[in-house]
């Protein structure tokens, strides 16, 4: 029992990380169309932002964060939009898809050629104690990536259903045309999602760095991860994108203790196969509309 | 007249390139510079700069300067043996590299079909044993250091049950078999054997395995940075059994990466910056002075096998793979000799290498050598 205990937590603490990036996935379709298979690279760049920052500049770690925050809402947020999205969009997805693609490399080998191809200890920001919790070792860093990953998708979820600003983006995500009928700056509420992805990369990234250490090829694993669990959860449901990620994070520790170790990345793929062919809308995604 | 003149030009050029060929000394780094194998192949490659800068500094190789190539083969083992090839192509008469066995012992084959010799940082057993003569180690493989872990975990620690953590390579694959088997042989148990994948970066399972399984201590053999990750889960799961690995677990690089929870990690190192040596500690100096780090096993197998060139090659008198190969075969060098062998080591008749070893703890985050082990 504790053992399944532990498991289930560690599961949830990884899954919630990779939840934060699924979530950017369906963000990103909802409001444009895009699949952005740059999404890895998007949350393994700002913990070189936080790392930048402390080593080369000496900031103290809260602010190289916060620096990280700004500079990935900037970066992976609206100059993505303005220079990759905006420019490719109008050739079609597959245009989009490639373009993201090449975005990709180019983040990963512009981290690799200035900074560093060698892994980097990265700060926790949560103290490394372990908690006995019915018969488990639980550790506060676990907890604490959970309870942050979920507070950052509740507040996400609270602001597209009760805020104005919210409702405007989520009929823009339904359609784009009736929404500017009514009155709705589509083209400004397409730029918040784009900002809203940027800061949720930030956040996972702060969050799974200290665990995967900061490295170069971190988001390899971590967008094909994010985008199974999309397809997994939903593509166009956040909530679907939250399940995804707790589910593939859960899976697939318990595929490497109970299973096998050597054969737990296969785990999400053949979910992924089996939704496909039984749930091709994903767990909590609908087969027609969109919404936000 | 202009055509007397540019052909005189063309002529001196032509002279000068052929009389600058003939003076340096062509030999080829095939490293892991990037991908999951960059904080391990960027040490060595490191290690050999230095030395081949200091070889030049002192007059070259047989009067001659080394003209250094270096080549990344981002982890890959088919990017490497395209990579030995092209060495070779242009004209390398000894290799360096590679740091990963997995690519190891798919270019090595190219070297032997060519004939031309390979200084190594690879350890898995496997690598020496398949009758390759132009193979040679800078440090000796994995099946060499087992049977005294075996005998450290047994009459040291008095352990009866063990777990192993692996990575699923082929230096993994070779360390664990060689492990497993030394163990049994001991009289151990392995209550638990868990694989894991190159570049895997959750351990939680695989440390929560070994911790349900009754082992008393736990042998690591993972490379440097999921070394890290395994002892950082280690802490957050409270695994508080004796955590036991070769040189990678008390490298400077895992203690680097892994902060506070490499402390209390133990090894049997092949060579360790925490020899209490002086060559060994002026290599150390001249290296972090150089890059801004220390350096680690690596980047003293890396300095080594460039050493090890140029010793074998003057001692041939002339610049040919054949005679080098042939005489590093039952070669031994003493580090007062041959500095830049840092410890006495000797090759025997399939490239193997025999060397004093140590074993170490991490302590207050450094290294610290506890016993020195004589060569066997």
């Amino acid at each position: 029992m504790a053992e399944l205990l532990q498991i289930l937590i560690s599961g949830l603490s990884s899954g919630a990380i990779y939840a934060l990036a699924a979530v950017g996935f369906t963000l990103l379709w909802q409001a444009s169309q895009t699949i952005n298979f740059a999404q890895g690279e998007f949350v393994m760049l700002p913990a070189f932002f936080v790392l930048a920052g402390m080593t080369l500049f000496g900031l103290p770690l809260w602010a190289a964060i916060l620096t990280a925050f700004v500079l990935s809402i900037v970066i992976l947020g609206a100059m993505f939009k303005k220079l990759v999205v905006e420019p490719m969009l109008p050739h079609g997805t597959m245009p989009l898809v490639i373009a993201t693609i090449a975005l990709g490399l180019l983040m990963k080998e512009s981290v690799k050629e200035f900074y560093s191809a060698q892994g980097q200890p990265f700060p926790s920001l949560f103290p490394q104690h372990v908690m006995d919790f019915f018969g488990a070792s639980v550790s506060v860093q676990d907890l604490c990536n959970l309870a942050v990953a979920f507070a950052a998708i509740i507040a996400l979820q609270l602001f597209l259903q009760r805020t104005r600003t919210g409702r405007a983006m989520q009929a823009t995500a339904q359609d784009p045309r009736v929404a500017e009928i009514l009155g709705v700056d589509v083209k400004r509420m397409v730029m918040y999602t784009f900002l809203i992805n940027g800061a949720l990369a930030a956040i996972a990234s702060i969050l799974i760095s200290p665990v995967y250490l900061a490295k170069f090829s971190n988001g390899e694993t971590l967008g094909m991860i994010a985008f199974i669990a999309a397809i997994v959860g939903g593509f166009n449901q956040i909530r679907g994108a939250l399940v995804g990620g707790l589910l593939i994070g859960v899976l697939d520790n318990l595929a490497a203790v109970y299973i096998s170790a050597e054969y737990r990345t296969a785990i999400p793929l053949i979910l992924l196969i089996v939704i496909i062919m039984v749930r091709p809308q994903g767990i909590m995604g609908t087969s027609e509309g969109r919404t936000v | 007249m202009k055509r007397r003149v540019f052909a005189g030009v063309s002529l001196s050029v032509m002279m000068m390139a052929m009389s600058a060929h003939a003076e340096t000394v062509k030999i080829a780094n095939i490293a892991e510079l990037s991908g999951p194998g960059a904080a391990a192949g960027s040490v060595w490659s490191d290690g050999v700069d230095l030395a081949i800068d200091e070889i030049n500094a002192q007059g070259g190789i047989l009067g001659m300067q080394v003209d250094m190539s270096k080549y990344d083969t981002q982890t890959d083992p088919q990017v490497s043996r395209a990579l030995v090839q092209k060495a070779i192509d242009e004209g390398a008469f000894a290799l360096l590299g590679t740091v990963y066995s997995s690519s190891t012992v798919v270019n090595m084959l190219v070297a032997q079909q060519n004939g031309i010799p390979q200084f190594t940082a690879s350890e898995a057993p496997s690598i020496t044993q398949k009758g390759n003569p132009y193979i040679f180690r800078t440090n000796w493989g994995a099946q060499k250091g087992m049977p005294k872990i075996a005998t450290y975990l047994k009459d040291q620690l008095g352990v009866s049950k063990v777990a192993v953590a692996w990575a699923n390579t082929e230096f993994g694959k070779g360390g664990h078999d060689s492990f497993v088997e030394n163990v049994k042989a001991a009289g151990l148990d392995v209550v638990a054997d868990v694989p894991s994948e190159q570049g895997q970066a959750d351990f939680s399972a695989d440390v929560l395995k070994i911790k349900n399984s009754g082992a008393e201590a736990v042998f690591i053999y993972l490379t440097q940075e999921e070394a890290a990750r395994f002892l950082m889960e280690a802490v957050k799961q409270g695994l508080d059994i004796p955590r036991i690995g070769d040189s990678v677990l008390t490298s400077e690089k895992v203690i680097d990466l892994a902060g506070p929870a490499a402390n209390g990690a133990k090894s049997h190192a092949a060579l360790t910056i925490a020899a209490d040596d002086p060559l060994v500690q002026e290599f150390a100096a001249k290296f972090s002075k150089r890059f801004g780090y220390s350096p680690d096993y690596n980047g003293m197998k890396g300095y080594i096998g460039a050493y090890t060139i140029k010793y074998g090659t003057e001692m041939v008198g002339e610049v040919n793979s054949q005679k080098l190969a042939d005489v590093v075969h039952g070669l031994c060098l003493d580090a007062n000799t041959y500095p830049g062998v840092l410890i006495d080591m000797c090759w025997d008749d399939v490239g193997e290498v025999s060397r004093q070893s140590y074993m170490v703890e991490v302590k207050d985050g450094r290294e610290t050598v506890s016993e020195v082990l004589p060569a066997n």
